[in-house]
């Protein structure tokens, strides 16, 4: 075999180098990160900080109010934002007989995965609570929310929707089924795998989120029940990091919650993968 | 039998309606989406657009002093700074996280044993859900005290820490929507190249990054979105003062700038609606970018 010039060569071996450099500059960013949450955050969590709350008069801080406003949201936004989807992706995949209106759609659904956060809780807050005149709180929070993971939910399903074969539909429609009939009957059971995946993957957006949320949800780190969360300011774990990172300078409390929404993170990135695994095996 | 007949027309009559009732209420479902879009676009252009009016397109961007609660002075809302800073910002991420992702996603796409491409691959989707605040967190732990000692500046908080968090952030999105596109090229461009005498290298760059050109372009435009967007993570290493950007200073974007201020700014205020106005030009620069991102899909498609 003729010898490569040496200038081919050089060039070649650059090129691998720098390739093996940035992925490995990957890798070990990773590693870096979750090292550093986990080894600066792991030992401040305990069970005091878990299951109270922040007073003043104690000098205790306590994460239980923050950890019960993410689920409180996460129950809001998902309780709205699934009906809506998936009423959506099977208007698209079942229903549109108008492909102008199902581009519509799926334009203003892509749209809607671009803007940023931060405009989603400028106009929560504007609209919610300015013009509805809620207050601050879950409900106004949540709300924001379901417009911001309504895009995930609708693509999910709609892509699982496409999987379920033409001839099941073809069959319950021949058996005498009328449409809505099949639809729940046949094609929503074997879409369920997919319509899973967009709940995770929005639950996960919404467990991250926290600048759509910091004049809809607010900043409040007092414990409240389901009903008076609604409406009083209410910081979810992400909310309160901010606060105490950079507002109260608690930075031992600002790892554990880093450390628990890392393990967070890690569970969901998990459970999504392993629901897309099954989607894709049904394929 | 008459009986029988009537209700079963009644029945089929019921069913209909039903059947009619659920496709208005899909179309419903449908018309919110939309709704929503339009919902949000109106809504930011009307409640942007009063501050812009009563300070005047010109001096609004490309004032240079951003001082609304001024006392002693005339209050100023210029937001040139933080145009400035948003656009530099987001460059500089780019510059420095689009070699790194493009080099990654050809590491996973071709040169990568499959094990170590799975391990990458997850790793990076992981770095995708990490939440913008764990970034901002360990930003100021790790890189703004970093930053401080290696360039002995007063505070380390300024706009490298943030264009290097910015940079981490945006990685994820090119690696996959790169390595998706790479994936994509047919392998037999690539067995033509080996086979005129290129090497596995050049084959990869030369041929596949070539083919692959408009899913790694759509992957740059995803990424200067995520970072023209992002807020809470450079909120926190930024500095968060209205300076002109410099490399070493601090400085505000246009979203920090909304964050910082609207918890403080008064009900009607002409600061808070400044503060709107900054939300329109954001929501203008994102529009913007999701044009050529539509324009790269489409040059895909064709």
């Amino acid at each position: 075999m003729e010898k490569l010039s040496l200038r081919r060569r050089l060039t070649c071996g650059v090129l691998r180098g720098l390739m093996y450099l940035a992925a490995g500059l990957t890798g070990a960013l990773l590693v870096f990160l979750i090292g550093y949450i986990f080894v600066r955050g792991l030992p401040n969590i305990s069970w005091e900080l878990l299951s109270t709350q922040t007073s003043y008069l104690r000098g205790t801080v306590g994460i239980l109010p923050n950890i019960l406003n993410t689920l409180y949201i996460i129950l809001i936004a998902m309780v709205v934002a699934l009906p809506v989807g998936v009423g959506a992706a099977v208007y698209l995949t079942e229903y549109a007989s108008n492909p102008r209106a199902a581009a519509a759609i799926e334009f203003a659904a892509e749209t809607l995965t671009g803007i940023p956060s931060i405009l989603f809780g400028l106009v929560g807050m504007l609209f919610f609570i300015q013009l509805l005149g809620l207050k601050q709180g879950i409900l106004a929070g949540g709300l924001t929310l379901v417009i911001m993971i309504l895009p995930t939910v609708i693509r999910t399903t709609q892509e699982s929707l496409k999987t379920v074969p033409q001839s099941y539909r073809e069959g319950a429609l021949a058996l005498g089924a009328g449409k809505f009939h099949m639809i729940r009957t046949v094609v929503l059971p074997n879409a369920v795998d997919g319509t899973v995946t967009g709940c995770i993957l929005a639950i996960g957006r919404i467990v991250g989120e926290s600048a759509a949320l910091l004049f809809t949800a607010g900043f409040g780190l007092v414990l409240n029940g389901f009903r008076d969360a609604l409406q009083s300011s209410s910081a979810t774990l992400t909310v309160a990091l901010y606060v105490y990172a950079s507002e109260r300078g608690e930075t031992d409390v600002a790892f554990a919650i880093a450390a628990i929404l890392m393990v967070l993170t890690l569970l969901l990135n998990l459970a999504a993968q392993l629901a897309g695994r099954k989607l894709k095996r049904k394929e | 039998m008459k009986q029988k007949e009537s209700r079963k027309r009644f029945r089929r009559v019921m069913q209909e309606f039903c059947e009619c009732a659920m496709h208005l209420l899909f179309l419903l479902c449908g018309i919110v989406s939309v709704a929503f879009v339009l919902f949000i676009s109106v809504y930011l252009i009307i409640s942007g657009i009063p501050a812009i009016r009563e300070v005047g397109l010109i001096p609004f961007l490309f004032g240079t002093t951003w001082a609304p609660t001024a006392k002693t002075a005339e209050p100023s809302f210029g937001i040139l700074p933080f145009l400035l800073t948003s656009v530099y910002g987001t460059a500089g991420a780019c510059l420095l996280g689009v070699p790194i992702g493009i080099l990654t996603a050809v590491f996973l796409a071709k040169a990568a044993p499959p094990k170590v491409a799975a391990v990458i691959r997850s790793a990076v989707q992981l770095l995708a859900g990490i939440p913008s605040v764990v970034y901002g967190l360990v930003g100021i732990n790790v890189l703004v005290p970093a930053i401080q000692r290696a360039f002995h500046l007063a505070s380390g908080a300024c706009l490298l820490t943030a264009i290097l968090v910015l940079t981490v952030m945006i990685l994820p999105s090119i690696i996959n929507v790169s390595e998706t596109a790479l994936r994509a090229v047919p392998r037999e461009y690539e067995e033509g190249s080996l086979a005129l005498g290129a090497t596995e290298i050049e084959t990869y760059f030369r041929v596949s990054l070539h083919a692959a050109s408009s899913g790694v372009a759509t992957s740059v435009v995803l990424g200067a979105g995520r970072a023209i967007g992002e807020a809470m993570a450079i909120i926190m290493v930024s500095g968060n003062v209205p300076n002109l950007p410099s490399l070493f200073g601090s400085v505000r974007f246009l979203t920090t700038a909304i964050a910082s201020e609207m918890s403080y700014a008064s009900a009607g205020s002409l600061q808070r609606q400044a503060l709107f106005s900054i939300g329109l030009v954001l929501f203008l620069f994102i529009l913007l970018i999701n044009a050529v991102l539509n324009l790269a899909l489409k040059r895909r498609a064709n």
